[in-house]
């Protein structure tokens, strides 16, 4: 090194300080925040918890608001990683006009607010919208104040999450395999499940349990369209907002809880994919004698 | 990639998937919402949304992102520099918690911030005494604000810092820069893409915020009231027109601050690309 070390980094009383802000800054932000919400649920002790489950009115309007998020979340993530991996095979696997706006399309549901994304199916599919009267007319299941304008608004603000993550891993792994088990004579199923899928498992199981997070806690747009109707569309985020407005805290921390539990899971398994990927490319560099060919560039 | 469009299979199906999904869940609704603003004549869509509770509203929700976009631009440099340069105890636990407004639901972020900055909370009976109250005011919608936003900094700077190669501080050590002048005249630069792009990633999603703030904000109609929240208690007087009219606006400018960062974006790539 020709410079002098000293130059190259700052002062040690620097390093420190900008060291002891970070800590600070992430404790007071982040942690303590998820502190209060264990330390709220159990402030009163387990009986708080066990009140969820048993058989008083709240338990069963807890239970069935757990059960009602599950089943939005399931229907949402099944459909929504459908799209994701479709999406991702035609970004990555082929060049074609329009690809890039297609690209910047599936990135739009981001930029709404989760709010908008619950008013757009409001507007579509309420009484007054544009195809409310003409369902009510033909007899067509509710869809607004009931389970399919639920799983709407979720499948609209999870939309992006799949494809996101799938697409920089399959764009990385590359096309020569898929290549070859083409000319060998697979069709295009079996290079999907036998050579694609093994290679990106990875990215998609993250991307899954990143959209199941985002959908099982999505709020604003959920909001929107539920009508509260207690035991009915009531999904466990909207039920914390209620238990939360008629003060009973500690029930609502305990159910806040429970979605802290999933979030901070993703926090594990997000740790748990870096880590793999890591060992995959410290195995690729031991290996020096049989290079893997260079991630392929867009 | 022209070869491979002859041999690998499946382009016509995963097309028609993609493009028929992203129209009925994307596209279709929200050409739905600005098909519905085209029923209000001007003067009703001027009229509500320069009405004085509309603009209060508006003034909070992109004043209070803006400034909470600020906090997290240097909030967010610092903590990205120091993951990246520093070594110290705890290092990887805060790089993975920084991640933890993205997984926790917006709801529970609203709860536990009001709880912990109500007056008799944790931290707002500190603040108390020296007069500074925080939920139900508009420092309350700012404070979750910050929450919300701060992985958008360091995720976007925290790659760019990793990549700038040490030749650059050396070469700048060397010739007899001190290091401030480094860290001003070649680092700063160098991040100075990242950090525009991710503090408007932040304000973006500050904007159109609504689980984390509703909570804490106390909405007080004209004080501390945000767009969001305007849009919602429209829609549940049944005034359809008007919430519309708000929601076309927000949608407009969270467009246009999209379409920035693409081209911030792509300018960036350009002029990395020349750099190399």
């Amino acid at each position: 090194m020709s410079a002098p070390r000293s130059k190259l980094t700052e002062p040690a009383w620097v390093r420190w300080g900008l060291v002891a802000f970070v800590l600070g800054w992430v404790g007071l932000f982040l942690v303590l925040p998820l502190v209060a919400v264990f330390h709220g649920a159990f402030a009163k002790g387990w009986q708080v918890y066990l009140g969820l489950f048993d058989g008083s009115d709240n338990g069963r309007a807890a239970r069935h608001a757990i059960t009602l998020s599950l089943s939005v979340a399931g229907i949402a993530v099944a459909l929504n990683t459908l799209f994701g991996v479709c999406a991702a095979w035609l970004l990555t696997r082929y060049r074609f006009a329009g690809r890039q706006l297609l690209l910047t399309l599936i990135d739009l549901p981001f930029a709404v607010s989760p709010v908008i994304a619950g008013l757009v199916f409001v507007l579509l599919f309420g009484l007054q919208g544009f195809c409310g009267e003409w369902m009510r007319d033909h007899e067509l299941p509710k869809v607004i104040f009931a389970l399919p304008g639920l799983v709407l608004a979720t499948v609209f603000v999870t939309f992006p999450f799949v494809a996101r993550e799938l697409i920089p891993v399959m764009e990385a792994v590359g096309t020569e395999e898929e290549e070859a088990a083409r000319v060998l004579g697979a069709g295009g199923w079996s290079i999907f499940w036998r050579v694609t899928l093994p290679n990106v498992k990875w990215g998609l199981i993250y991307g899954v349990i990143l959209c199941s997070a985002r959908a099982l806690g999505e709020f604003g747009a959920v909001s929107v369209v539920s009508g509260h109707i207690r035991g009915q569309t009531n999904t466990l985020p909207l039920h914390i907002e209620i238990l939360y407005n008629e003060y009973q805290f500690a029930a609502s921390f305990a159910c806040a809880s429970l979605l802290s539990l999933v979030g901070l899971a993703t926090l594990g398994v997000k740790e748990l994919v870096a880590w793999r990927q890591r060992l995959a490319v410290a195995r690729a560099a031991s290996q020096a004698d049989d290079p893997p060919p260079p991630p392929r560039q867009a | 990639m022209a070869a491979s469009r002859r041999i690998l299979p499946g382009f016509g199906l995963t097309l028609g998937v993609t493009v028929a999904w992203l129209g009925l869940i994307v596209l279709i609704p929200l050409a739905a919402l600005v098909a519905k603003s085209t029923s209000l004549s001007w003067e009703q869509f001027w009229g509500t949304v320069t009405s004085e509770r509309t603009l209060a509203a508006f003034g909070l929700s992109f004043g209070a992102a803006a400034v909470a976009a600020l906090v997290n631009l240097v909030a967010g440099a610092v903590i990205a520099w120091a993951l990246v340069r520093y070594r110290f105890p705890g290092r990887r636990l805060v790089d993975a918690v920084i991640d933890l407004p993205f997984a926790l639901p917006t709801a529970v972020a609203g709860i536990a911030l009001t709880t912990l900055y109500a007056p008799n909370g944790w931290i707002g009976a500190l603040l108390e005494p020296l007069g500074i109250q925080v939920a139900f005011t508009r420092l309350g919608v700012v404070m979750a604000l910050i929450f919300i936003g701060l992985p958008f900094v360091v995720r976007t700077v925290q790659p760019v810092l990793e990549e700038i190669p040490a030749e650059f501080e050396e070469a700048a050590a060397s010739l007899g820069a001190s290091r401030l002048t480094v860290v001003l005249r070649v680092l700063l630069p160098e991040a100075l893409p990242a950090l525009i792009t991710g503090t408007t990633l932040a304000f973006a999603r500050a904007v159109g915020e609504y689980g984390s703030v509703i909570f804490i904000a106390g909405n007080i109609q004209g004080q501390t009231e945000i767009a969001p929240l305007l849009i919602v208690i429209q829609l549940e007087q049944y005034n359809y027109a008007e919430a519309t009219a708000i929601a076309v606006v927000m949608l407009v400018l969270s467009f246009a601050l999209l379409l920035a960062v693409n081209l911030l974006q792509r300018w960036s790539n350009r002029r990395f690309r020349e750099s190399t």
